[in-house]
């Protein structure tokens, strides 16, 4: 792969490896540090990314991999994220302003998926991949993805309603 | 599209059994004004995955760092030792002579000694010549001044 297909194909994934980046690391800092990183490291195996029918795929798993060991460093490191440690433009200015805002309750929502759960919802509720996409992503089987799709949005949408109904924040 | 139609796709959502095309319905849906009350949380909801997609990556790509420039310095440094080691491999050999050079540095010495000790009598000589001189000087000086 040249330099030319590479700014074609990987490339224009930059914003999707790092939205992925942001949803598992939390802090926007630590997303942009993650995916300057994996775009060194695709760039340096540019000529392997050929052999992969889909780069798509393939860079996203190297995500998914790069991120999990960052949180498990941090975690044998005693570094837990704390939640209030980060900004994100749109979201905390918004919650600073208005708590009730459900948009950003949905976010901490998610935050407070399991992992997988969370990497299933940003990549078919954000990013519109297929479910067997999703499974070649996570190396996991379609019916998989099904399940732990199902059981996050079910999570969501409950804590949502109970909000909703008794206007619990 | 009606509600009865909204409900019965929030539900296959919530089980995961809409396809991208049955999302794309709801989030239609759902980004309108007008939502059914009882559906007012997938609004939200919505909303959300809607402004996350919006999110960007604004930080520049680094493709190449200073790293690949090193490749050129290991060369030069390979260079450099198998130079220094034909050097030193070239003046060990040159130094072991064979017997005829020997013999040919032998006669050089005992020319260059020859001449040495040519050049050393004539100094003596010369010395002596001085020294007869410096004494015919001696008694001319005398004779003038008659010091004793």
């Amino acid at each position: 792969m040249n330099q030319t297909e590479f700014l074609n194909t990987v490339l224009p994934l930059k914003d999707k490896v790092f939205r992925l980046a942001k949803r598992l690391l939390v802090s926007r800092d630590e997303a942009e540090d993650a995916t300057q990183e994996l775009y060194f490291k695709l760039w340096k195996n540019k000529e392997k990314l050929q052999e992969y029918k889909n780069v798509e795929a393939f860079a996203m798993t190297m995500t998914k991999n790069y991120c999990l060991d960052q949180l498990k460093a941090k975690r044998s490191n005693n570094l837990t994220l704390v939640h209030s440690n980060y900004t994100d433009d749109n979201i905390s200015l918004q919650k600073d302003i208005e708590l009730k805002d459900s948009v950003s309750r949905v976010h901490e929502l998610i935050a407070a998926l399991p992992e997988k759960q969370k990497m299933i919802i940003q990549l078919r509720d954000v990013e519109n991949y297929e479910f067997e996409e999703i499974g070649k992503i996570l190396d996991l089987q379609p019916t998989a993805v099904r399940v732990a799709l199902s059981r996050a949005r079910k999570t969501i949408r409950k804590q949502l309603t109970k909000q909703h109904n008794y206007g619990i924040i | 599209m009606e509600l009865s139609n909204i409900e019965n796709l929030v539900e296959k959502y919530e089980n995961a059994e809409t396809s991208l095309q049955e999302e794309a319905v709801l989030k239609n849906y759902f980004s309108n004004e007008d939502v059914a009350p009882h559906l007012m949380e997938y609004k939200a909801l919505f909303a959300y995955f809607n402004t996350s997609k919006e999110e960007r990556f604004t930080k520049t790509i680094p493709l190449k760092r200073k790293q690949t420039n090193f490749w050129w310095l290991s060369i030069a440094a390979s260079v450099a030792i198998m130079v220094s080691v034909y050097v030193v491999n070239d003046t060990s050999t040159s130094s072991s002579i064979t017997p005829q050079e020997l013999a040919e540095a032998e006669q050089a010495l005992k020319d260059t000694q020859k001449a040495f000790q040519l050049i050393s009598q004539n100094l003596n000589k010369g010395g002596n010549v001085a020294m007869a001189s410096l004494g015919e000087f001696e008694k001319a000086q005398n004779k003038v001044f008659k010091i004793e």
